[in-house]
């Protein structure tokens, strides 16, 4: 077995007296996608600001490529290669995709005052990048605000793994896109993942994080509810790990019980 | 999904291209608006329009006008408004004129000074707005305000009237007229040198718009700026830098008029905020901020200098030159509204025919 790029132990992270994550452990290995599931509450948000260095554990350790690690600020876990795509992507809609590509790490040429951007050089390195993610950019200089949601996603995607990302957490990248497009973020979460990348998937929905996962943490109420390998876990298992098991059946029954009852008329 | 026969791909490119590329033009709206002005003119007026002296009449107004719409449309590609640009051409103007004639300055410190009132002002702006988080609108809505009211005030506290006159006996005059405006005669025909300065300042704004790194960042922060910051630019800086590159502008203007005039007015550029915004629209700048083009804000600034001298040479009532701005204002937002939603539109009917052949 090989060892994990990225690792909490025992973390705690309390806001004032609610405990937002208890004693929580979970292992993110390279080449891998490990995919963190939970029902709204469950402490999915918090733990992923741990791991971007948005928020620091109250207690535990943060271990990364082996050594214990604290991180003040999301600049300084991106330094180390932790990349955060957030759901509102950090893109620009009404500029051009390799602008955008490069926004705040501009690639220049030429001498003090001439000193220029390199602009062959982004659009040839955009549309080279996309295509090893397996997406075709006819076009780099389409504003972002044209391209559909999918492409977004995996435009911040290369991105992220263009500037040397080892870990790339991905917040629900898939949560409000059709079937087609959130085929298509999966195809490039597969491509991250395959060029060895540590990726980091939170999903609400099981039929997304089946097909890529490796892995999977499932959290319930800020703690580690089940931290399994994919083998160890059929598809309908962790639907039923997802949907809350006990809690779903005890819905069916109420829901059932609403619908014998006798309408009141006032 | 990955590689559809590249020759195909490239045919879509060239359709895609096409449409796009003439209507992702921002200035094709402006350049219109230009051209069917100026046939307009050159129909009502023929005789005064069509000649190397109607050209020298236009381009005079608009050289300043110019200056001053480049500099608020890199303002607005920002994401900001500064209401304070056009009484800040009076306040410059004031400043050097007072310490020039008053205090005995050589002229030259007298426009130093002003240059570092003007930094001053425009940094103030820009912090303030960043630190309130006020929308810049009424931020600089008050500059514009404190600074009429010291023009005026001022001026009459120290010289009894709102009016400075003798610059030209201060020292250090000729040079400074040399430097910021003068007449060239060129064709038979006498030239502002402002008309120089810009289409050096547009040339090189454009270029530094579009081709250096800060000119993305101005539009990164007018486009969105938390996201501009998530990704490590200097939102700050930039937007700061932008209220004082505004206020320099309102500063070089304000030095032209007073070296032309050889004298100041504590009235001058009172209202004229407007007209540059208005141009920087014409030229296809969004009010929203994050898209926009210098060189189509000298257009918007040509469009007008049009309007001003050719409404006297048809012989109208030079009272119809504002009916005109609002009319021009209210065709460009059209116009600028139309050419993005064309823009737009194009590129997602693209992406739907690429998916559905997908």
């Amino acid at each position: 077995m090989k060892a994990p790029i990225l690792e909490v132990r025992n973390v705690t992270k309390m806001f004032g007296s609610v405990i937002a994550l208890s004693d929580v452990s979970a292992r993110v290995y390279p080449g891998e996608v490990t995919c963190l599931l939970g029902d709204n509450g469950a402490g999915k948000s918090t733990l992923i600001k741990i791991l971007s260095g948005v928020h620091q554990p109250t207690e535990g350790d943060y271990i990364f490529e082996g050594e214990r690690v604290t991180f003040n600020s999301p600049r300084e876990a991106l330094a180390r290669g932790i990349a955060t795509v957030y759901q509102d992507l950090s893109l620009i809609p009404l500029m051009p995709v390799w602008r955008n590509f490069f926004l705040g790490s501009e690639p220049e040429k030429g001498f003090g005052p001439f000193k220029r951007y390199d602009i062959d050089f982004a659009r040839r390195t955009v549309r080279d990048e996309m295509a090893k993610m397996g997406i075709d950019v006819r076009d780099p200089d389409q504003p972002v605000g044209t391209m559909s949601g999918g492409e977004r996603q995996s435009i911040a995607i290369s991105r992220a793994v263009y500037f040397g990302a080892k870990v790339l957490i991905l917040d629900e990248p898939t949560a409000a896109l059709g079937v087609k497009q959130a085929g298509i973020v999966l195809h490039y979460i597969v491509q991250a993942k395959r060029r060895g990348l540590g990726v980091i998937f939170i999903t609400h929905n099981p039929n997304h994080a089946y097909p890529v996962a490796d892995h999977f943490v499932i959290l319930r109420r800020g703690r580690v509810l089940a931290d399994y390998q994919k083998e160890e876990l059929p598809q309908d298992e962790l639907m039923n790990l997802m949907a809350g098991g006990e809690d779903l059946v005890k819905l069916q029954q109420e829901l059932a019980q609403l619908e014998s009852k006798p309408i009141l008329v006032v | 999904m990955t590689t559809t026969t590249a020759s195909k791909a490239d045919e879509r490119v060239a359709q895609v291209g096409f449409f796009r590329g003439l209507f992702r033009r921002v200035e094709v709206g402006a350049l219109i608006g230009a051209i069917v002005l100026w046939s307009l003119f050159a129909i009502v007026a023929p005789t005064n329009w069509i000649s190397i002296t109607g050209l020298s009449r236009i381009l005079d107004p608009a050289s300043t006008w110019g200056i001053m719409a480049v500099a608020v449309a890199l303002l607005m590609i920002g994401g900001e408004f500064d209401l304070s640009t056009g009484v800040m051409t009076g306040t410059t103007g004031l400043i050097a004129g007072l310490l020039a004639t008053r205090a005995g300055w050589p002229l030259w410190l007298g426009i130093l000074v002003a240059l570092i009132f003007a930094l001053l002002i425009g940094y103030l702006n820009g912090f303030m707005v960043i630190r309130t988080g006020l929308p810049s609108f009424i931020v600089t809505l008050a500059t514009f305000f404190i600074l009429r009211g010291a023009n005026v005030g001022v001026t009459r506290l120290v010289t009894d009237q709102v009016y400075v006159g003798g610059i030209d006996k201060a020292a250090g005059f000729d040079s400074a007229r040399a430097v910021f405006n003068t007449g060239i005669t060129l064709f038979g025909v006498e030239w502002r040198s402002s008309i120089l300065w810009w289409v050096v300042i547009t040339v090189v704004a454009s270029w530094f718009l579009l081709r250096t790194k800060v000119g993305s960042w101005i539009f990164a922060v007018g486009g969105d700026t938390t996201a501009s910051r998530n990704v490590g630019v200097p939102a700050t800086r930039v937007k700061i830098g932008l209220f004082m590159t505004t206020a320099v502008a309102a500063w070089l203007v304000g030095m032209m008029n007073i070296v032309r005039l050889r004298s100041a007015v504590g009235s001058q550029g009172i209202g004229q905020e407007f007209y540059y915004i208005i141009m920087a629209t014409v030229g296809g700048c969004l009010l929203t901020g994050g898209y926009g083009s210098v060189v189509g804000a000298s257009l918007g600034a040509v469009i007008f200098a049009m309007a001003f001298t050719g409404i006297p040479f048809a012989g109208w009532d030079t009272d119809w030159f504002f009916s005109f701005l609002g009319i021009m204002l209210l065709a460009a937002v059209l116009v600028n509204n139309y050419t993005r939603k064309r823009a737009t539109e194009i590129s997602v009917g693209a992406a739907k025919a690429r998916t559905e052949g997908a």
